[in-house]
């Protein structure tokens, strides 16, 4: 009976996916873009941002404003989770020590982490990649020894200083804007040459304070996950 | 180039499905990984390198972390023989 049920309902979900998705594809001529408006950034983002990396000067030139509600999300999704962890009786359990081959490869992992997690935050604006994905690297780099010796714990006042200042930093870039007569997060600084690592004006500055923003905020949710421990 | 995305594609939905039929909760969670992962090479190839980088660091890298640890925390981890047993 209860199994019915619960068939039932996923076909019915999966039916009504089915119609969903043909509706869309019946109105998008396939291979026509359906907006113009990606033609134009294209043609115009590496002139009026002077960055390399065209999907980093639309997510921080052209939709700075968009970003900065996407950390938000990430931000209170963070907090909520330390809060319903926090209150879950941590740490009454025996952690085991991950094994030998865990533990050679965090420490051989940890220094190279970091500089690929820098590399990406750093070249956001050049190449592939920027503040998200290289604050995931980075939050990884941390996460990683946390595995193999759950003895020694992140420290979590210095990951929620750094999460703090990176967001403080963020609007401050942003209101710094607004003393050159322009709009919250407009880039300043100059646009530099264009395939330099320092160009783009402000952008780098705003890349570097989403990685480190992300990376602590990361890196400090998944530790309050180990430190809550298991069952097994 | 086709017939890498033909195969990552092959992988992706095999992994897909032994998400969906493994028994171990542990390798299901590395099967999603593996999921998220062949999705990434999708990207790399259809030159989103930056989408690429995004899926391979958060879903192959992060979420299989986050599903890996869930799993230990609700006392479903039967990583040691005779797995595959609820």
């Amino acid at each position: 009976m209860h199994g019915y049920g619960r068939t039932t309902a996923s076909l019915l979900f999966l039916a009504g996916l089915v119609v969903m998705l043909y509706a869309l594809f019946q109105a998008l001529p396939f291979g026509a873009a359906p907006m113009q408006v990606g033609q134009e950034i294209v043609s115009r983002a590496p002139g009026e941002t002077g960055a390399a990396n065209i999907v980093t000067a639309i997510l921080l030139g052209y939709r700075g404003f968009d970003t900065l509600g996407e950390v938000t999300i990430l931000f209170v999704a963070a907090t909520a989770a330390g809060l319903i962890l926090s209150g879950a009786g941590a740490g009454d359990l025996p952690k085991a020590p991950g094994g030998f081959i865990l533990k050679a490869a965090a420490d051989l992992l940890f220094p190279f982490l970091v500089v690929l997690g820098a590399y990406i935050i750093l070249h956001g604006h050049l190449t592939p990649g920027g503040g998200f994905q290289g604050g995931a690297i980075m939050a990884a780099a941390f996460f990683i020894p946390l595995l193999a010796s759950p003895t020694s714990p992140l420290n979590h006042s210095t990951a929620a200083l750094v999460e703090g200042f990176a967001g403080t930093a963020f609007i401050v870039i942003g209101l710094a804007s607004l003393m050159w007569g322009e709009a919250f997060l407009t880039p300043f600084l100059g646009k530099g040459t264009l395939g330099d690592l320092f160009s783009a004006g402000s952008l780098p500055l705003l890349y570097l304070a989403i990685g480190l923003k992300v990376g602590s905020e990361l890196a400090g949710l998944m530790a309050r996950i180990v430190e809550v421990g298991g069952k097994s | 180039m086709l017939w890498l995305v033909i195969l990552a594609v092959v992988v992706m939905i095999a992994a897909a499905l032994l998400t969906v039929f493994l028994r171990s909760y542990l390798a299901a969670v590395a099967a999603v990984s593996v999921v998220s992962l062949a999705l990434a090479v999708i990207f790399a190839l259809l030159r989103a390198p930056d989408v690429a980088l995004a899926e391979a660091a958060v879903a192959a890298g992060l979420s299989g972390v986050l599903l890996a640890l869930t799993v230990r925390r609700t006392g479903l981890w039967r990583s040691d023989a005779g797995d595959g047993k609820k």
